[in-house]
């Protein structure tokens, strides 16, 4: 639980955390709210040379309403979209989702680029951005560059973000239509066992733990769009999954545990 | 002004909340080295190389030894085990540092000395070991098997074989004429203490004068000086051992560890400060971990429901090695597996096995809470089988019918020295209203609702004021079991208390100060207690089982009355009146029926100190000393009903109450005995809901983590409704008798009795720990299944 020797520089925007990263190559990592980076670090499972502290760039830390798309700064904390009046009418979801993630601590620390960047699949708000249809939007040394939710994430902890980009900003369909957000856990701090958010009444749907990454429930979002009752349509919550095996839960349990909980959040969304 | 039974603030607290209070991690000496603990991570294996080369490289490093290294020159003795519960008994010797075998993940093979704690930790990545792999023993059952040993060169796992079980064939003939006859296998899982603190030392040696001083995050700071000479051979006057504030323990604390004696021994070696703190995976996989049992009980009963006999037997899984109690911990609940009950035939029988796992030692209860388990859970059953309620089963066997009785010969040879089991149920049940809650129960059965209702009870006993020496002799134990206290007036009239019991979280200073201040008539507040350095306290048995009011508040309160004797004389003497005509009163020493003479007791210790005018060959100064070997145990007791609900479709488990109506005899502070009751409920339902440390088939451990052992917060657990009645102690002149356990000892069986009963209408009669949902779909699913075919 010591990390590893590592230099440590903080940076004042984001266009001197990605010149740091240039500089450093894949040594160096960002460090946001710090509050999966130093765990894994403490655990010696991250062992970079470079520390970039981004935590400090205030200007990266807001939440823009506007007609049709909510704009969130990378460094915005979970603390501030759960408290949020703004985003709580016109993103419920998501401010709902960031209220359910670990204790206080980890949510006045934890940052939305951060949980994003780090791409756990039993993460709480990637799969809520994923089921809205959120854009993540990256700084490189190139500019910058808008990625669908779809299409950021592609492994365990893996995501089509380059080693000198960085996060900035993420953007959210304003979305008020039936919502629900289904965690189960063994206790209230804990990742999800499973967990299920429903936007739009069904027609975006994502499951967090479910496989490598958080993942769109393609095969209820059909039958939801086919006028499937939410029993029929979480019948096919585990299709296309391949959820994982560990002490909490075998994957037949997450298969059954993803479509009790799909179930409730069709028929609380709708 | 009364003092006792008030729900005085702690005086602690300030201190400790504000960050004022030193841990051993806090305190720090100039030209310390931490150590790095190089830890085996293969669970049974020859060790073929230890090559610290490399790691002596590394910036900041002093020095690195292997197991051999150290063989010679550093302890006289292996680390003590200071319980052999029979002659036979087996005990490999376990030195801090192995030399030739691993035993267990975590056992060390290799010490790296740094400048830093994070050059430590770096260097030891460099030390290489070359293990050769030998099967390993992962579980008591397999090591009972003998399919593998964990110490092959013993040739056995058996440790020892221990009964208490004076005529097996009349037990056996008793079950075979029961009417009713139930028996169960229960599993008490490995647990992880898990203290806020984590444990931590500090040796600083003298380096001219020879002299070692041990800070260490330790309950046990009297026991660890003498354990420390034994083991290293410094001779016992040049140690002092000093436990600062200790952030919980539960047992687990209660040890002589090898870090323990390496700080020590190297301290003294390199004439250099030595410091080491676990970090939590350290202490996951090396400090002695609770519970670890397979359980068989059998139950028999007549056609009314009333016990004829009790036989239980367990295997008890002691680790890789024999620790400071290892070998007894399971023996402390041997006496309680008949509970609060009746019973006319008894028979335990526990065999110790070595397995490949870390050591099991005491933690918060130790033996009671697995025996308490049993009983409780067995009655549950017996109640299912007679086909009445589960009070209904317990009223028709309480001791004497359940009325209040003194110094009653419970069925395993131990005198109980009170109770009064019936009204105390009877306060329980009527604060959970237990009516409405099996009408709400019947409401969602009938209703077919998938959010289930479970209401679990459990009327547990449990042994506390460990303990008279006498007795602990009996058991083999090395140690006796008083306590010793010196109280002292200062020449201004404050009074300092030296306890030989140590507090780590317990709030013994406040609850010191107040037995005091009640008998003197003064302030609390001009009471400080000295306790926890060896220096200051020379002489204590520190603090575990349930013995620190019990025997050292008793001792402080004894102590307190033969200073108060001493004043009256030298007032006596002042007035020109006899002793026996002086009465205290609120603080005030007076003739009889003269509060004109009335002289405050606080004055007498100037004349005490000043001596000018003493009685005739009367001793200068107000100090008294008293150590106290209590005649008998205590037995507390008490009813807890968990109440909880069993969503059926994911398995999940809330519980949504608990009532807990403890019966400790009489208190000093019942905001204290209620911070004791909340924690140790919460303890123990960890154990029934969330906690256990799992290892694979290696013998690896799974969830050495924070993050992956389920220790819960307040947010998983209902506010709680916490009672008592009261029913004092015949043991000790205070009445009092216990409670840092009780909570430990009560839940696990309330919570799992609730749970199954939740179930109950699927047929299901058992659940091991800890329920998790993923355990009860399983067994839903199955029972569905069942019903279905
Ligand atoms: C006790 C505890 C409980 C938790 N419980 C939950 C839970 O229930 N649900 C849940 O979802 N999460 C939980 N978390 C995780 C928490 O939400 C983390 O804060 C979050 O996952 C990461 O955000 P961060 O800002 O702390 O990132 P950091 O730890 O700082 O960084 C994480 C990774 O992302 C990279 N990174 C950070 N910011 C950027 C950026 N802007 N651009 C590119 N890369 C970046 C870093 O280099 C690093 O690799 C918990 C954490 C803890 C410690």
């Amino acid at each position: 639980m010591i990390p590893a020797a590592f230099d440590y520089a903080v940076a004042e925007s984001a266009e001197q955390a990605v010149s740091l990263l240039g500089e450093h190559g894949d040594e160096a990592k960002l460090m946001a709210g710090g509050h999966s980076l130093i765990p894994m670090m403490k655990f010696r499972l991250a062992t970079p040379t470079m520390v970039v502290d981004v935590g400090r760039i205030d200007d990266l830390r807001y939440i823009n309403v506007g007609s049709e798309v909510v704009s969130i700064g990378a460094l915005t904390r979970h603390a501030e979209l759960e408290h949020s009046t703004a985003l709580a009418e016109s993103c419920p979801l998501l401010a709902h989702v960031a209220s359910k993630v670990g204790d206080p601590q980890v949510r006045h620390k934890g940052t939305l680029g951060g949980t994003l960047a780090h791409a756990d699949p039993a993460s709480d708000l990637p799969a809520a951005v994923l089921a809205l249809g959120g854009t993540i939007v990256a700084t490189g040394p190139g500019g910058v560059r808008e990625i669908a939710a779809v299409d950021f994430f592609t492994g365990y902890f893996e995501s089509v973000l380059a080693d000198d980009e960085m996060i900035t900003e993420v953007r959210v369909p304003v979305s008020t239509g039936g919502w629900s957000f289904q965690k189960f856990n063994r206790r209230a701090q804990d990742w999800a066992i499973v967990g299920v958010a429903v936007a739009e009444s069904g027609k975006g749907v994502s499951l967090i733990n479910m496989g490598s990454i958080p993942l769109r429930a393609g095969a209820v979002e059909a039958a939801v769009a086919g006028g499937a009752s939410p029993a029929e349509a979480a019948a096919l919550a585990a299709e296309g999954t391949s959820a994982p095996s560990d002490l909490n839960a075998a994957a037949d349990y997450r298969e059954h545990l993803a479509r009790v909980l799909t179930e409730r959040a069709l028929s609380a969304a709708s | 002004m009364a003092v006792m039974g008030t729900r005085m603030l702690r005086k602690e607290d300030p201190k400790l909340l504000t960050g004022e209070a030193k841990y051993v991690d806090d305190i720090h000496a100039a030209g310390e080295l931490w150590m790095g603990m190089v830890r085996s991570t293969h669970a049974n294996a020859r060790i073929d190389s230890v090559d610290v080369s490399a790691a002596l490289e590394q910036p900041g490093v002093v020095a690195a030894y292997t197991g051999a290294d150290l063989a010679e020159g550093y302890w006289i003795a292996p680390l003590p085990c200071a319980w052999p519960v029979t002659p036979d008994m087996l005990n490999p010797p376990h030195f801090p540092v192995a030399v030739e075998n691993a035993r267990y993940v975590g056992d060390i093979v290799a010490v790296v000395l740094a400048d830093s704690r994070y050059g430590a930790n770096d260097a030891i990545e460099h030390v290489v070991v070359m293990y050769e792999d030998l099967p390993a023993v992962t579980t008591v059952e397999v090591a009972a098997s003998g399919d593998a040993l964990a110490h092959p060169d013993l040739g056995t796992n058996k440790a020892y074989s221990w009964a208490l079980d004076p005529d097996p064939d009349a037990v056996q003939a008793a079950l075979d004429d029961s009417v009713h006859r139930v028996s169960a296998r229960f599993v008490q899982q490995r647990l992880i203490p898990s203290a806020m603190e984590p444990r931590g030392v500090l040796a600083i040696p003298s380096p001219h004068g020879g002299d070692i001083t041990l800070y260490s995050s330790t309950q046990v700071p009297h026991i660890l000086k003498v354990m420390v000479a034994a083991t290293t051979g410094i001779p016992e006057h040049s140690i002092r051992v000093i436990a600062p504030s200790v952030g919980g323990g539960f047992g687990a604390k209660l040890n002589v560890n090898a870090d323990e004696i390496l700080a020590v021994a190297l301290a003294n070696k390199l004439k250099r400060p030595i410091r080491w703190t676990e970090s939590r995976s350290e202490a996951a996989m090396s400090t002695t971990q609770g519970r670890g049992q397979v359980q068989y009980i059998e139950i028999g009963a007549d056609a009314d429901g009333k016990l004829t006999a009790i036989k239980a037997h367990i295997q008890a899984d002691l680790g890789a090695y024999m620790q400071l109690i290892t070998p007894g911990t399971p023996l402390l609940g041997s006496f309680l597996y008949t509970g609060v009950y009746a019973c006319p035939a008894f028979g335990f029988v526990c065999d110790g096995y070595f397995t490949n796992l870390t050591p099991t030692d005491a933690y918060r209860g130790a033996g009671r809470p697995e025996a308490s388990y049993a009983i409780e859970r067995g009655m549950d059953l017996l109640a299912a089988e007679v086909g009445v309620n589960p009070e209904e089963i317990r009223r028709r066997n309480y001791a004497v019918g359940g009325e209040a009785f003194e110094n009653w010969e419970s069925p395993s040879g131990l005198v109980f020295d009170s109770g009064n089991y019936r009204p105390n149920l009877d306060k329980a049940l009527e604060l959970a209203d237990i009516a409405e809650l099996r009408a709400e129960q019947t409401r969602r059965r009938e209703a077919g609702d998938s959010v289930q209702l479970g209401i679990g009870m459990c009327t547990y006993v449990e042994i506390c004021g460990l303990a008279p020496s006498r007795a602990l002799g009996d058991l083999g134990y090395a140690a006796g079991g008083w306590e010793h206290a010196t109280v002292r007036m200062l020449p201004t009239g404050m009074i300092e208390v030296v306890s030989g019991s140590t507090p780590h979280g317990q709030g013994h200073e406040t609850s010191w100060a107040m037995i005091v201040a009640d008998k003197m008539g003064i302030d609390p507040a001009h009471v400080t207690v000295l306790h926890s350095d060896t220096a200051l306290s020379p002489l204590g048995l520190d603090t575990y089982g349930s013995r620190s009011l019990a025997v050292g508040g008793v001792a402080i309160a004894m102590a307190t009355d033969k200073l108060i004797e001493k004043a009256k004389a030298i007032v006596a003497h002042q007035l020109e009146a006899s002793p026996d005509d002086i009465v205290l009163d609120e603080g005030n020493l007076m003739v009889a029926g003269s509060p004109d003479t009335a002289t405050p007791i606080q004055s007498v210790g100037f004349a005490a100190f000043s001596a000018h005018d003493l009685p005739e060959g009367m001793e200068p100064n107000l100090q008294e000393q008293v150590s106290f070997d209590p005649p008998n145990f205590a037995f507390p007791f008490g009813t807890h009903v968990a109440v909880v609900e069993v969503d059926t479709n994911t398995g999940g488990v809330d519980l949504i109450d608990y009532i807990a109506v403890d019966d400790c005899g009489n208190q000093v502070n019942p905001l204290i005995v209620e911070g004791q009751v909340h924690g140790g409920i919460v303890q123990g339902v960890a154990q029934a809901l969330w906690e256990c440390a799992e290892y694979d088939d290696h013998g690896t451990p799974l969830n050495p983590s924070l993050m992956d052992y389920l220790v819960p917060s307040p947010t998983e657990v209902p506010s709680m409704t916490v009672d008592s009645t009261v029913t004092p102690s015949t043991t000790n002149p205070l009445g009092v008798k216990g409670v840092g356990e009780a909570g430990t000892i009560g839940s696990a069986a309330a919570a799992i009795n609730a749970v199954v009963d939740a179930l109950s209408p699927y047929g299901i009669s058992d659940i091991e720990m800890p329920a998790s949902p993923q355990r009860l779909w399983r067994l839903i699913n199955a029972a569905q299944e069942g019903a279905s075919t």
